[in-house]
């Protein structure tokens, strides 16, 4: 949890320490995807390497979905979970589009229009 | 006598190194991006840095949420940059400067921050991407000490702190003895965030704040607290912590001598800036002022 001073910005997960206990075993295991060979090793037997990094119920699920809100709520942080998003081809586009719920054409087109607000084309001026 | 002559702030976004790998440099996405450094690069050639302070943070490379230091010091002789899972092959990475590094922590711990020391460090891309941009296609010709600062895991170091810890690293820095000039990069950001249903935030407006605000008043960039600048920047746009540690390290005063701002690279609002100091006007002046002399 946040301090209680602070304000929950919305849809925005703050990792914290709780959210780093809770997803301990989640995060153990894409950190682990550092390695090639984990990672092929993963791929070969997903339930089985699950296994030997002792996730939660509510890890296993999210990870069985490949639903990231779902793994940031089981105490993923988005740094390690990138290291799974690549072996299951997710750029950080694909995460994008799945956690907004657009398609990643408008995630993509959402970015680049960005560039059109006027504080961006004061902020590109200079 | 030691010289800090400036820094290079520039984003880090791992995209960046798939289009360095790719050579997608000049495609239309890519080529407002790197268009910001053929200007960095002319100053890196008129200043000849010898060693590069980075300020950056791991992003599960080096740094598990077993131990996770608030503030790390690189110590090493050698550094490596490794496989961070998702396919970007690594980049050559300069040696390290022992008896700096060592100079900096004692200096640090006088100052009363409690650092952590490392002598056997991999550097992941917010370091390895910024030293292949300012010198492409080659080992960066420096020596280097990293200087991790958390931004993975709350509770994050203020603002205020890390420009104090860039301080003291300037005071160490100053009081260095030996012939080297030295430059600092502070990597990452600026405005983004990849998690939450606010995945794909930016903030042009906050980001020209800290712009506008780096090289005379970094100060300013302190009056936040970490839980409004992720509100104002995104839960990875805090990593303008770095930039502002980096900052503290340059000294007093800092001149801007260029800006690159573009939306987006990747999820993220892409920067780069070139601070420099007294020291490298003069050092820069008297070079060019030896050409005619020469000739």
């Amino acid at each position: 949890m946040a301090s209680a001073a602070n304000k929950p910005i919305p849809g925005t997960h703050i990792f914290d320490g709780a959210a780093a206990q809770k997803g301990y075993a989640l995060n153990a295991m894409c950190y682990s995807f550092n390695s090639a060979a984990n990672r092929d090793a993963f791929v070969r037997d997903e339930a089985a390497y699950i296994d030997k990094f002792q996730l939660t119920p509510e890890q296993r699920a999210a990870v069985a979905a490949r639903n990231v809100l779902q793994m940031i709520a089981a105490g993923g942080n988005v740094y390690f979970l990138a290291k799974l998003a690549g072996i299951l081809g997710l750029n950080v586009q694909d995460l994008g589009a799945q956690q907004t719920g657009m398609s990643v054409d408008a995630f993509k087109q959402m970015l680049l229009d960005q560039a059109k607000t006027p504080a961006a084309r004061e902020a590109i001026r200079g | 006598m030691a010289k800090v002559i400036g820094g290079v702030f520039t984003s880090h976004v791992p995209a960046i190194g798939g289009a360095i790998q790719r050579g997608a440099q000049n495609e239309p996405y890519w080529k407002p991006f790197f268009d910001a450094w053929p200007p960095v690069r002319e100053w890196l050639d008129v200043q000849q840095p010898d060693v590069v302070i980075m300020f950056y943070n791991d992003h599960g490379l080096n740094f598990f949420l077993d131990k996770m230091p608030t503030f790390a010091v690189g110590a090493a002789p050698v550094y490596r940059n490794e496989d961070e899972g998702w396919g970007l092959h690594p980049f050559p990475i300069p040696p390290g400067h022992t008896d700096l590094s060592w100079a900096i922590i004692e200096k640090l711990v006088e100052e009363e921050f409690d650092i952590t020391t490392c002598q056997d460090m991999a550097v992941d891309h917010a370091a390895s991407i910024p030293l292949a941009l300012a010198w492409p296609g080659r080992e960066a010709p420096v020596r280097i000490v990293p200087i991790t600062i958390n931004t993975v895991q709350h509770p994050l170091p203020s603002a205020k702190r890390c420009l104090a810890l860039g301080r003291a690293v300037g005071k160490a820095l100053a009081e260095w003895q030996g012939p080297e000039k030295i430059m600092v990069m502070g990597t990452g950001g600026l405005s983004h965030q990849l998690d939450g249903e606010r995945a794909g935030f930016m903030n042009a407006e906050y980001d020209k704040f800290c712009m506008d605000n780096l090289s005379s008043d970094p100060d300013a960039l302190t009056r936040h607290s970490v839980h409004e600048m992720v509100e104002l920047s995104g839960t990875q746009g805090v990593e303008v912590l770095n930039w502002i540690a980096a900052r503290g390290a340059l000294g007093a005063t800092a001149r801007e001598l260029t800006r690159t701002y573009h939306i987006p690279i990747s999820n993220t609002a892409a920067a780069v800036m070139v601070l420099e100091t007294e020291a490298a006007v003069q050092s820069g002046k008297a070079s060019s002022e030896a050409i005619p002399a020469m000739a």
